[in-house]
């Protein structure tokens, strides 16, 4: 028991911190592939600072209801996964949160955030079915859905689901928005739709909308590194390599890649989808 | 009083301009000047910029544009003029549809000199920009704690 309280107290005060660092070192990376300085590393805790200092212009009210809505849910998901209870219950959470968001940007009635909206449904139908399969896939390794159980578990989940693993860093690059799959919120230099969901969003919102990204982010690389935690505490280890890793990579892959179309980015994640974590699937099973 | 002034994002405009500042003013952004090491980013959307940055002068087609842009940023704002077009008109001055420049429509802080204006002279105007609306945000949260004090 204490240790569920500990993981939720701990992601409650340090997943901001880390997920602003995060973000703060992909900047700084992205900025050093594209050959310039960059921001610091701290730049992102800058910005939302500043955010809160802004002048509150909003167009519809119910936008900052929608707003914290989608933040708390975030923050729950996070609290129930770091507090070692149920993947499948923490990932429909999640989705939950997914539908405030669009509803905070459709509310505003302006054309871009309403086709940023529509394009986050989009997402959202794109990563779904392999989020669903990875919760299916621990199952299959480790013979429960509790996180707590996850981590207690003989060997690493990794070693029998390496096609679902592929399939959520897959999917991970449309979760986090990024190229070439940034359809919902583009990066801020490509402005043919302007900020997409956040176009209406100024201010406190958006520095609401920021704080969220980072709970989601540490999230899901705590999902990423559920994959590599087994019973033994050097696995912690690789667990938080594996995550910079994985985070590496997507910054290389933002960086490398021109967004594409909704219609290739929704046959791209079913392909990988279906592909890798199917065949894992059918293997678990026949094995059994 | 916060720090404001690392983070400045920037909103920027052309007006009835040759496209010789904007250049400039995209070249800023490139690894040779780079200015989101001042922590600057090039938004587009009015909502959450800070500066507004206009290049090229009014004319009576944009003047309605540049007006609902600039009050659509939440305060504090500082808007910049880049370019001579954009100070006074320019080579434009005497046609039939230029009003002048951007001072005509909207209050103008910075004005940044030049046809084209350098990138230093445009980085130069934007720093400058950025002092004042550390400036101006200090006096809103000065305001804001007033204002607290005569409700009680």
């Amino acid at each position: 028991m204490t240790y569920r309280v500990i993981g939720v107290i701990a992601y409650l005060l340090l997943a901001p911190l880390l997920g602003g660092l995060l973000n703060g070192l992909d900047r700084k990376i992205s900025a050093r592939m594209q050959g310039r300085i960059g921001p610091s590393i701290l730049q992102p805790f800058y910005d939302v600072r500043k955010l809160f200092s802004k002048q509150f212009i909003i167009v519809n009210p119910a936008q900052t209801f929608l707003i914290l809505s989608y933040v708390l849910t975030l923050v729950f998901t996070g609290c129930m996964f770091f507090a070692g209870s149920d993947l499948l219950l923490c990932f429909f959470v999640l989705s939950t949160g997914a539908t405030f968001l669009m509803f905070a940007a459709c509310v505003t009635n302006s054309p871009y955030s309403n086709l940023g909206a529509s394009r986050e449904l989009v997402q959202i139908m794109s990563y779904e079915p392999a989020v669903l399969l990875t919760c299916v896939g621990f199952y299959l390794a480790t013979g429960s859905f509790n996180v707590s159980d996850i981590i207690q578990s003989k060997m690493s989940a990794i070693f029998m689901t390496p096609g679902f693993f592929a399939a959520f860093v897959f999917i991970l690059t449309i979760k986090m928005r990024k190229s070439p799959f940034d359809l919902s919120t583009s990066h801020h230099p490509h402005q043919e739709m302007v900020k997409g969901v956040t176009t209406e969003m100024g201010a406190d919102n958006l520095a609401l909308f920021q704080l969220s990204e980072w709970y989601e982010t540490v999230f899901l690389m705590g999902v990423v590194g559920l994959f590599f935690i087994n019973e033994n505490p050097w696995s912690y280890l690789v667990a938080i390599l594996a995550i910079l890793a994985v985070y590496f990579l997507e910054i290389l892959i933002d960086n490398t890649s021109a967004r594409v179309k909704w219609d290739t980015m929704l046959k791209l994640a079913w392909g990988v989808t279906l592909f890798a974590a199917g065949t894992n699937l059918i293997i678990l099973m026949i094995a059994r | 009083m916060g720090n404001v002034k690392r983070s400045p994002w920037l909103l920027h405009y052309d007006g009835s301009s040759c496209n010789g500042c904007d250049i400039e003013v995209l070249a800023c952004l490139t690894p040779v000047y780079d200015v989101e090491r001042f922590g600057v980013i090039n938004t587009g959307d009015p909502m959450q910029a800070d500066i507004f940055l206009i290049t090229g002068g009014i004319n009576t087609q944009n003047q309605a544009v540049v007006k609902q842009l600039y009050d659509q940023m939440p305060k504090p704002k500082v808007v910049v003029a880049v370019g001579v077009c954009a100070c006074t008109g320019g080579v434009f001055k005497d046609c039939y549809n230029i009003l002048g420049g951007v001072d005509t429509t909207i209050p103008v802080d910075i004005y940044v000199p030049g046809c084209a204006a350098r990138p230093q002279a445009i980085i130069d105007g934007v720093v400058k920009a950025v002092e004042l609306f550390q400036k101006r945000s200090d006096e809103m949260e000065q305001k804001k704690k007033e204002s607290r004090k005569e409700q009680k």
